[in-house]
């Protein structure tokens, strides 16, 4: 990591040339831009697929428009089969999980941000970063891939429930399904890289002064997740291989015929699956955390809490999977264990959401585009929290599991949760990424009708799930049960498509403000963090000199200086001994 | 609330009144939230005259909404216990006993026949038909041959995973006379949508009726068809 330190103020003079600065780069920074290029192009694969579904939900074998282009055995002259329709969700979520989400929150905001928020030059292995971006490129490649193969994509959901998963006559794929295990085992690699990276970098390359308790909500929620990265993924690798030799090389891992467990998957599915929950959700907590302390102008309230709930959380997080089984044949005796566990990891996410209405409480509030949406996510997660108690209690989850309350709970956690994050993210260090600042109008222009389509979209599928409809049917109007709700579909897809549109204005906003937004100052928002201490965008090597950190990240609103906001690398006072107090 | 369907299982109330139970607490929890959340944005408002209050917080406080959600999800979790061991745990031996088989795409229904005895040349087997007597209990054993599938009737509150290589005992007694879909929950392949059965809750007169005319005779062995 020295090297990283000594060789990268060399970097600043001399260009490097433009395979190396844009496409294999080792800064930190342009890789963090490239993940987040990758994401957005994944998630509007992933948007379109989704709208593709909810056609077929709302109007079910009717052409869906737009789509004729599409050949046989896919679609039908624009009308889709059940076989497409189950290869189309499956691989919305896995899209929008691996490709879309992780990614941008952990690919792009952990790169870009952890060694610019702990004031250092770059991360410890940058060539480690450059692999760890291409072969998540390749990953994605592979996915993708699958469409065009013989059989299609996969299409035994996202969880690849086997035996289903395990034998190609069940659902029909049979390439499809083995490059989705490929490329979930190529996008491990990468992920694992990140995460070692990450944690090495933040344990190791602190900036003098950035003791633990100093650092910014983000960094730490980003190392904690890279720790759950790096444990739980191995996991899935070896389930993926498991299934990957069930299907290639005859073994029986999980078929009962040579003497496998269908539920070994499960377990060890969900063992990797719920971390990866709170993996797609931590980071967008810290990102929450920091818009809205900047943007109330105060410090957040009670941060030690914050660290120890994240810290809850992620190891709570090993000990509730068995809450997605509970009607799966698993001993039903263990079902009250995981459900005791899960009631549990509640209480965490509760007391963060305290401490983000106390970190509002008697500020000075200013309504930017970045702490709507970070507002936005604090009131998203609060429903998805709560609807999530109605799963943890198992009687109730008998009648609500697999059905469109399951998928109601999580686009509320992932959506309103992880992608508002996403969306405060961007608008927030959009000038320090870029140098550019966002257009506040057009970045309200879209909040907006996002937030009241995302409402409309999601909340209804709570109803539907309450009255029975399951998740993952091609047409519920097979079901006589299901007819009176029919009208909810309907007004899902017209607020899933208007869901779509309200992101035009992002697209314009991006472009247009990449190229020809007004130029950014150094520190736009008034903020503590070091990241904006640096110039926008920081050059090779991120700063002048590494600076020295004298309070923790949240000194809004502070009486030692006049300003309302406190720089952590500011000692008020030469060398002042009172600015360690104040960092308290 | 309208939306849940109408209920036809004794369980069936205790699990509606675990939800109901549930929704009034997250509920309030929801409104609570929300309300502060908007009022703390209206009261906090930047409007360029004060200085927000500086504070990192209060340790009274981390105390009181740690303990007071904590306290709630508890007994939650206990209440939720007792009707889990009822409906899930001890499952009672039951009046009436049949297989049901999840085949891709469909429900395969076994009965025991007059000797009440599975496995013999007696046994009955319908696709997707499953016919049960009200206020009986009714024990269902699932069985997959393929992949898994999950018996689900939305009415009696019911749902279980059936596994292939396994053989689960799931129980039921239905209250209301009727006839409910049972459609599969866990997606199964191609057919997933669409695959389901019928499940016909009769009287005790019409549902001995129905044997009469669809088993086999006690004294003439046949072979299940």
């Amino acid at each position: 990591m020295s090297d990283a330190i000594a060789a990268a103020p060399e970097g600043h003079g001399h260009s490097l040339g433009f395979l190396r600065t844009y496409i294999f780069s080792e800064d930190h920074k342009m890789i963090g831009r490239q993940f987040l290029l990758l994401g957005l192009l994944m998630i509007v694969v992933g948007g379109l697929l989704a709208l593709m579904a909810r056609w077929q939900l709302a109007w079910p074998e009717t052409q869906v428009p737009g789509t004729r282009w599409i050949p046989e055995p896919y679609m039908f002259d624009g009308y889709m089969g059940p076989e497409f329709y189950n290869a189309v969700f499956t691989m919305h979520a896995t899209i929008m999980i691996f490709f879309a989400v992780m990614p941008i929150l952990i690919g792009c905001f952990g790169n870009f941000l952890i060694p610019l928020m702990i004031g250092t030059r770059d991360m410890a292995f940058p060539f480690l970063n450059l692999l760890s971006f291409w072969v998540g490129a390749v990953a994605a490649v592979l996915m993708i891939a699958s469409f065009f193969v013989d059989g299609g994509a996969a299409a035994s959901g996202w969880t690849a429930y086997a035996p289903l998963s395990s034998i190609p006559t069940y659902t029909g794929v049979d390439w499809g399904q083995d490059l989705w295990i490929i490329s979930l085992m190529v996008l491990g690699i990468s992920s694992l890289m990140g995460s070692i990276n990450y944690i090495t970098t933040v344990v190791n390359m602190r900036a003098p002064g950035m003791t633990w308790f100093r650092l910014p909500l983000t960094i730490w929620a980003l190392f904690i997740t890279a720790t759950l990265l790096l444990l739980a993924l191995p996991v899935l690798t070896a389930a993926l291989g498991m299934l990957l030799f069930d299907r290639m090389a005859g073994t029986s891992f999980f078929l009962p015929s040579g003497g496998g467990h269908p539920l070994l998957w499960q377990h060890m599915f969900w063992f990797f699956g719920h971390p990866e929950v709170y993996i797609l959700i931590l980071p967008a907590m810290g990102i929450a955390s920091d818009v809205i302390s900047t943007f109330s102008r105060k410090p957040i309230f009670g941060y030690r809490s914050m660290v120890y709930a994240i810290m809850a959380i992620a190891f709570l997080s090993w000990i509730v999977w068995g809450h997605h089984m509970f009607q799966s044949g698993m001993n039903p005796t263990l079902g009250s264990a995981f459900m005791i566990s899960t009631m549990v990891i509640a209480v965490p996410s509760a007391i963060k959401t305290f401490n983000w209405l106390g970190t509002l409480w008697r500020g000075n509030l200013r309504f930017t585009t970045p702490m709507l949406n970070a507002l936005a996510f604090v009131s998203m997660f609060v429903i998805g929290g709560l609807s999530g108690i109605y799963m943890a209690a198992t009687p109730v989850d008998i009648f609500i599991h697999d059905t469109y309350y399951i998928v109601a709970h999580i686009h509320y956690v992932v959506f309103g949760g992880s992608v508002f994050a996403i969306f405060a993210a961007i608008y927030y260090w959009f000038p320090k990424m870029f140098g550019r600042t966002m257009n506040e109008t057009l970045g309200k222009l879209h909040f907006w009708p996002t937030f009241i389509a995302f409402n409309c979209t999601f909340f209804p599928m709570h109803i539907l799930g309450i009255g029975g409809h399951m998740r993952r049917i091609y047409n519920p109007l097979q079901y006589d049960f299901l007819q009176p709700l029919q009208h909810w579909n309907v007004f899902i897809t017209y607020s899933a498509l208007s869901l779509g549109l309200a992101q035009i204005p992002l697209v314009i906003n991006f472009f247009w403000s990449l190229f020809a937004g007004r130029k950014a100052e150094r520190n736009p928002w008034h903020a503590n963090t070091l990241e904006w201490t640096a110039p926008s965008p920081p050059p090779h090597g991120n700063f002048e000199t590494v600076p020295t950190v004298y309070h923790g990240p949240y000194e809004y609103s502070s009486p030692l200086v006049a300003e309302d906001y406190l720089p952590q690398n500011r000692s008020v006072g030469p060398g002042s001994p009172h600015a360690a107090a104040a960092a308290r | 609330m309208p939306w849940l369907p109408l209920n036809a299982s004794t369980y069936g109330a205790d699990i509606d009144s675990m939800f109901f139970l549930i929704t009034w607490i997250t509920g309030i929890t929801f409104v609570l939230v929300q309300v502060t959340l908007l009022v703390f944005l209206f009261l906090y408002r930047d409007r360029g005259t004060r200085r927000a209050y500086y504070t990192h917080g209060s340790a009274s406080l981390e105390v009181v909404w740690t303990v007071i959600p904590s306290i709630i999800l508890v007994v939650l979790a206990f209440l939720s216990k007792a009707k889990w061991d009822e409906i899930k745990v001890d499952t009672p031996p039951g009046d009436i006993r049949v297989e049901v088989i999840g085949k891709q795409f469909n429900w395969e229904v076994v009965y025991p026949g007059p000797d009440r005895e599975f496995g013999t040349g007696d046994d009955l087997t319908i696709d997707n038909q499953l016919h049960v007597p009200v206020d009986k209990v009714v024990v269902v054993s699932l069985k997959s041959i393929d992949v898994i599938h999950s018996f689900f009737v939305p009415q009696l509150r019911i749902k279980q995973d059936a596994v292939p290589g396994r053989t689960i005992s799931v129980w039921f007694e239905a209250t209301r006379e009727g006839v409910y879909e049972i459609p599969c929950a866990e997606l199964c392949g191609f057919g997933h949508s669409g695959m389901k059965g019928l499940l016909t809750v009769h009287n005790q007169t019409d549902y001995d009726a129905w044997i009469e005319q669809n088993w086999p005779a006690p004294a003439v062995e046949t072979t299940a068809s």
